[in-house]
């Protein structure tokens, strides 16, 4: 049987007092899209930061496709994961093809100004690539990281809120990504307040609540009255928490 | 991707937007230029030679240019997460700190690079033949100071309260190249024979390798969270 894409066993991650991820054991198998949701501080970010091998586990081990990042090749298997987030990762002053310019050299693809060429007709930006990315608006600049995220083709994507600030057709656009990414066999996981955008992409529900996992189960069937009686069913049956989990 | 090359990379990249931005060449430039300023008219340089004064007033400028190059360039890297699509590449994070130290070293250069004429027209001094020795007195403590200010400005660049502790750490640890630099460059301006200056260029290079090897080493435990 081949390994996870990725796996959590018995990860546990404290910053001081506080136990940010407590106990989380996790196997996600390749090609699965997993919506990982919580209400703030659940741990969610965390969880991916620590898949992303950005943040050291206090206790238990992350494997990656069932090596231990600690142990593999490190470059070879951060080839394989793409990290979206909120966040653009983009420098401002740069221009959107020097943007993904710099980030394919880093990753060492062949040709990088060809890669960048292409990432960038796929995003719809090749008329603004001579622009810097501070005159993008929100939505393009969410396009140019999704770009990035993908432009190395990654086998594993990592989400952390990346509808965060998006108006409606940049959301359709960045939704439309990650289904061509799950057709192409990736592995993903989106952490998420939106149910009703992560559902449809969704194989897989995963419910964090204060760094554990109060409740899993398939998409699949998952309506809005279903995904409330999972909530229900967790402790975030309090109002205000379902409300922040969604 | 070779070592050097992320390296390269990384400075490049800094080169690129500080040129295209000019956010922080500005502030650097103006900020030593006042030091100088202020520094001539608090002290009465017909009676005092410059000699006995100057190398410390070039220093507070260079190090706290150095502080503040430090801080802005690490804030850029703070927003919008850019460190961490760095730190997520497949090259050795080590290569991110050594590209920081370059593009850091070299900011610190350029200001240097205007300031020392600067403060010889404005204090009447000669380096004679002492010139090169000077570049190398200089070369030597601005590549410790950013080497050592890269390190800990990478290190609290993820905490919270990262502006606040930076000088906090740096300043204790900064004090023996500051000590070096101040003493070595006083010397150089005095004209003193090199053994008498030779045992704090070594101390400089020493403080260089070790820090630029610990930091090359420890990099990567430095940035987890």
């Amino acid at each position: 049987m081949s390994a996870a894409a990725l796996q959590a066993c018995a990860l546990r991650k404290r910053y001081g007092p506080v136990a940010a991820i407590d106990g989380i054991d996790l196997a996600i198998p390749r090609g699965q899209f997993v919506a990982l949701f919580g209400p703030n501080g659940a741990g969610k970010s965390t969880l991916l930061g620590m898949f992303a091998t950005l943040v050291r586990p206090s206790s238990g081990s992350v494997r990656i496709h069932g090596e231990d990042p600690r142990q593999a090749d490190r470059p070879a298997l951060m080839r394989r994961i793409g990290v979206l987030s909120h966040e653009t990762f983009l420098y401002d002053h740069l221009t959107g093809l020097e943007n993904l310019v710099f980030y394919a050299r880093l990753y060492g693809l062949p040709d990088p100004p060809g890669a960048a060429r292409e990432a960038l007709r796929a995003a719809g930006l090749e008329d603004r690539r001579s622009d810097q990315v501070r005159g993008y608006s929100r939505g393009m600049q969410q396009r140019l990281a999704i770009a990035r995220a993908l432009l190395h083709a990654p086998d594993i994507l990592l989400l952390d809120e990346p509808f965060a600030g998006l108006d409606r057709d940049a959301a359709d656009g960045l939704r439309d990504r990650l289904l061509t990414a799950r057709r192409a066999g990736a592995t993903c996981v989106l952490a998420t307040h939106d149910f009703a955008t992560a559902l449809p992409v969704a194989d897989r529900v995963v419910v964090l609540v204060s760094g554990r996992i109060a409740a899993e189960r398939s998409a699949r069937g998952l309506d809005e009255a279903a995904f409330d009686a999972l909530l229900r069913s967790t402790t975030l049956d309090r109002p205000e928490a379902r409300e922040a989990a969604r | 991707m070779s070592y050097l090359r992320a390296v390269g990379l990384v400075a490049a990249k800094d080169l690129k937007t500080e040129l295209r931005s000019r956010e922080q060449a500005v502030t650097l430039l103006f900020f030593a230029l006042l030091v100088l300023v202020i520094f001539n008219f608090t002290f009465d340089f017909t009676v005092i030679d410059f000699v006995t004064l100057g190398a410390g007033i070039l220093w507070v400028a260079f190090i706290f240019s150095g502080v503040l190059a430090l801080a802005h360039s690490f804030q850029i890297e703070r927003e919008q997460g850019r460190i961490r699509g760095i730190l997520l590449a497949p090259i050795d994070r080590s290569a991110f700190y050594l590209g920081k130290v370059a593009s850091t070293a070299l900011f610190m250069a350029a200001v240097e690079t205007v300031v020392v004429p600067v403060s010889v027209l404005m204090f009447n001094y000669r380096f004679g033949p002492r010139l090169l020795l000077a570049i190398l007195v200089l070369v030597l403590n601005t590549v410790g100071f950013a080497a050592v200010g890269s390190l800990f400005a990478a290190m609290t660049t993820q905490t919270r309260k990262g502006e606040f502790l930076l000088p906090l750490l740096l300043f204790p640890a900064a004090v023996p190249i500051a000590l070096a630099a101040v003493k070595t460059t006083s010397l150089v301006l005095a004209g003193r024979p090199f053994a008498r200056y030779a045992p704090w260029l070594g101390l400089s290079a020493a403080y260089d390798a070790i820090f630029l090897a610990a930091a090359v080493l420890l990099f990567d435990f430095a940035l987890e969270e």
